[in-house]
């Protein structure tokens, strides 16, 4: 049992990582416009320059 | 003669030197939209950035000031092939965001927290049936209630607070007996652990939010989704006026910027902005939106008119008066407030069950503790057996019984063209039995149609061609029939009689029969037919008379049978002339009708068949029907309606068609049906559970599996509204409805590329919208 000392934080660390992630999402406003997000990936325009 | 055109009144400015303003767009597509859009401002000196937001089809700019303005943005996208408006962004938006990121992170932390007390919890029932020690049961009790009690407190807030509100206020939601439950599922496990037990609920209570927050925010985003889509209706639909500044010269202004005492030019053909009292000129206005007259009103200095009138004929000055100043206008606020008032009283589903299951539920609690306690049970054993009772009977199936089938039958009206205003309005639409209809704008379309089939289509195309150059509400319908989209060169207007110009060498005409050089009387006879006026042309000897019909929507007659056949009453209450409303009744086989009637009068006739026990669907567009809309049980507003009845009204429809009418009726009755199931399912799973729970025979897996399981059920039910077939709807509205966005459905006419030749869109965009109506025009 004693594995549980380090394997119930890093589940809960992983976890939080998650949780983390996702306010940062939410605090850049990434949800504003999910069908534009999908849309501007689709010009190739930044792979000519090159 | 060009007019500035002041924007400034939807500038923000959030630091300084820089301006920033919010455009709705018209005709954004694809991909390539956004990269055109952005990347064409960009090219612009002076520009900070520039944002689109393809979801909402709203930009946002931001630029330097004294560098270039934002009349030179609209102007540059308008270049580029896109309509722009300014859009003000209202507080409600702002506030409306804010609460949507609010419950997306309280669904977050609730997710977060749900998963790994469940983890724990799992643990524990697996270890209760094997060998776990007890110290090894206590640490994760102990590290669930460290996860849960913080996630509770953060995520429980929206259901806390509301809950707060009600009990302060002496009323019961569903909000009250969830917040009990959680807290008394996590103080029972708190106290639970602590003293070694081996059961613990974190996991039911932490649930318990996460699915109630679920169907929260979807509630939300479904409602946050039409009002922008609304919101981008309004912008497009925004009414400009010329303005006169202190030296007598034009400015183009937004309505929303007029100020009492500001004086306006009205030119004909155009729609009064702002309501006010004629200063200079002589005209007749088209009432049909304020009073739903259809016969022009001849008007003259010192006379008051209403916004929403359109000018027929002369040029007009006019002096804005105090929104309210007028006595038509404080008349129908004042019926507003009284019938508002009324409605208010009229109880939600949702609201009626809470009230009904709280008490029970609590009774239940109370009488389970003192059973045991008399059949000789501990205090503590009684107590927990209660506590279980409250946990087990949460209403997490019936919180979310109703929501759940809002969200999806808004979202299916919406796919229908019908546009929520409010949450509820669904259940009072299920509910009608008696359907009223204004005429003008309702059951007929917004503007006329030529009747052509007796004019000699060669006579008519020259006719039509000689309307492009006409400004008059009748001559833009008969525009619309011209194949060629290219105006005669040389074309003068007369206001307020009419066009003449020449074509081929010989001198034509287009107006009234005297502008044509007619005998009168033959003008008189015409305009004895009450529904139609009549538009005179002549050429090279040629005369030809064409009637402009009001028009009924295309699919009246049906939807008018389809409403019957469903045995709903239909009624007319018009403020036109019984000589006008007549035919329309007899047309559309409606036996009761009433016409010339006045504001109040509607209202109380609403009022006359409510009090008989009906629930009647009000629907109109004018400004006189306002209060009848607000007085009636459930109200709908076709979208080209006036703006004080788009705000009163339930919901608005788009496009030409009534049948979004019937679709708005037969899902909202589909949806109640639903609902009704979901309150029974969510029932059977309380009588199901709670013998086993007054027994005291629950255990936290129980009481995990009844919630999710119950909770789950209701909502796949739910979504069983979406697969319903569809009923009378139109196949040409589907058509608009699917092959674009709703944005497009309804602007469809207008395609970007177009713009090629700027001077063609000019033309078509006259004949698809009604002249000067929430145009943005630098250049006249």
């Amino acid at each position: 049992m004693n594995v549980l000392i380090y394997l119930v934080p890093m589940a809960l660390l992983l976890g939080l990582t998650g949780l983390i992630g996702f306010m940062w999402t939410l605090r850049t406003n990434q949800y504003d416009d999910l069908d534009g997000a999908a849309l501007r990936i689709l010009p190739d325009d930044d792979v000519d320059r090159e | 003669m060009i007019e500035t055109l002041d924007l400034s009144s939807f500038v923000e400015r959030s630091e300084p030197g820089c301006g920033q303003i919010m455009l709705a767009v018209e005709g954004v597509a694809c991909a390539g939209c956004i990269r055109k859009i952005e990347d064409g401002l960009q090219k612009l000196p002076g520009i900070v950035d520039a944002r689109l937001n393809f979801t909402q089809r709203r930009l946002s700019v931001r630029w330097r000031d004294g560098e270039i303005d934002p009349q030179r943005i609209v102007a540059a996208l308008e270049n580029i092939g896109y309509r722009a408006y300014p859009f003000a962004p209202e507080r409600i938006t702002a506030e409306d965001n804010h609460e949507a990121k609010w419950l997306l992170k309280c669904f977050a932390v609730a997710g977060f927290a749900a998963m790994n007390v469940m983890l724990l919890s799992i643990s524990v029932w697996a270890g209760n049936v094997s060998d776990m020690p007890q110290e090894t049961r206590d640490l994760f009790h102990w590290l669930s209630a460290l996860i849960a009690l913080p996630a509770a407190a953060y995520a429980g807030q929206p259901f806390f607070k509301s809950a707060w509100r009600a009990v302060r206020s002496r009323q019961l939601n569903m909000d009250v007996p969830i917040t009990v439950g959680v807290t008394l599922a996590l103080a029972l496990s708190l106290y639970e652990t602590a003293t070694h037990a081996r059961h613990a609920y974190f996991d039911s209570a932490i649930m318990l939010l996460f699915f109630l927050l679920c169907g929260r925010c979807l509630d939300q985003a479904m409602r946050r989704r039409t009002r922008q889509f609304a919101g981008n209706l309004a912008s497009f639909k925004t009414e400009f006026a010329h303005r006169f500044g202190p030296e007598g010269e034009l400015t183009r202004v937004p309505a929303s910027a007029l100020q009492p005492g500001d004086r306006i030019l009205v030119q004909p053909g155009e729609a009064v902005a702002a309501d006010g009292t004629i200063v200079s000129g002589r005209s007749e206005l088209d009432q049909s939106l304020v009073t739903g007259e259809t016969v022009p009103q001849t008007v003259e200095p010192g006379t008051t008119i209403y916004a929403g009138a359109i000018n027929c004929s002369g040029a007009l000055t006019i002096k804005v008066a105090a929104v309210g100043g007028s006595t038509l206008l404080q008349e129908i606020e004042r019926l507003l407030s009284q019938a508002t008032e009324a409605k208010s009283r009229s109880v939600r589903l949702a609201d009626r069950a809470a009230r009904l299951y709280a008490p029970v539920v609590h009774l239940t609690a109370a009488a389970t503790a003192l059973g045991w306690l008399f059949a000789g049970a501990s205090f503590h054993d009684a107590i927990v057996t209660a506590v279980a009772v409250l946990i087990i009977t949460c209403p997490c199936a019936i919180a979310l019984a109703i929501p759940t089938v809002q969200v999806v039958a808004a979202g299916r009206l919406f796919r229908a063209g019908i546009i929520l205003n409010s949450a509820d309005a669904i259940e009072r639409f299920a509910t009608i039995d008696t359907v009223v209809f204004d005429k003008t704008g309702t059951l007929t379309l917004p503007q006329g149609v030529a009747e052509i089939a007796s004019v000699d289509p060669e006579v008519l195309e020259r006719a039509a061609r000689l309307a492009l150059s006409s400004h008059h509400p009748l001559a833009a319908v008969l525009a619309r029939c011209a194949r060629a989209r290219i105006p005669y060169a040389g074309v003068v207007e007369e206001s307020g009689s009419g066009v003449r110009g020449s074509i081929d060498g010989q001198e034509a005409r287009l107006g009234s029969s005297l502008f044509c050089g007619l005998a009168p009387q033959r003008g008189q006879d015409e305009a004895g037919d009450s529904m139609a006026s009549t538009i005179f042309f002549t050429h090279a000897g040629r005369v030809a008379a064409i009637p402009i019909r009001q028009c009924l929507r295309p699919d009246a007659a049906a939807t008018v049978q389809a409403l019957i056949a469903r045995s709903l009453d239909v009624i007319i209450l018009s403020g036109d002339r019984p000589k006008a409303v007549e035919p329309v009744a007899h047309a559309l086989g409606i036996a009761r009708w009433q016409a010339g009637l006045t504001p109040v009068e509607k209202i109380a006739a609403i009022e006359k068949l409510k009090s008989d026990g009906h629930r009647v669907l009000m629907i109109g567009d004018g400004l006189n029907d306002a209060p009848a809309l607000a007085a009636a049980t459930v109200s709908l507003s076709p979208i080209t309606a006036a703006q004080l009845s788009q705000a009163r009204a339930d919901a608005l429809f788009l496009g030409e068609h009534l049948a979004p009418v019937l679709d708005a009726v037969s899902t909202s009755r589909r949806a109640r049906s639903l609902m009704r199931q979901n309150l029974w399912l969510a029932i059977i799973y309380n009588a199901l559970a709670v013998p086993i729970a007054v027994a005291g025979m629950i255990t936290p897996l129980i009481a995990a599996a009844a919630m999710s399981g119950s909770s789950i059920l209701v909502t796949l039910n739910a979504l069983r509204g979406r697969f319903a077939p569809s009923l009378g709807r139109s196949p040409d509205l589907l058509r608009q409805t699917e092959l674009s966005s709703p944005v497009r459905a309804v602007h469809g006419a207008a395609p970007a590329k177009a713009a090629v030749k700027p001077g063609l869109v000019q033309e078509d965009e006259i004949a698809a919208n009604p002249p000067a109506r929430g145009r943005l025009e630098l250049v006249q």
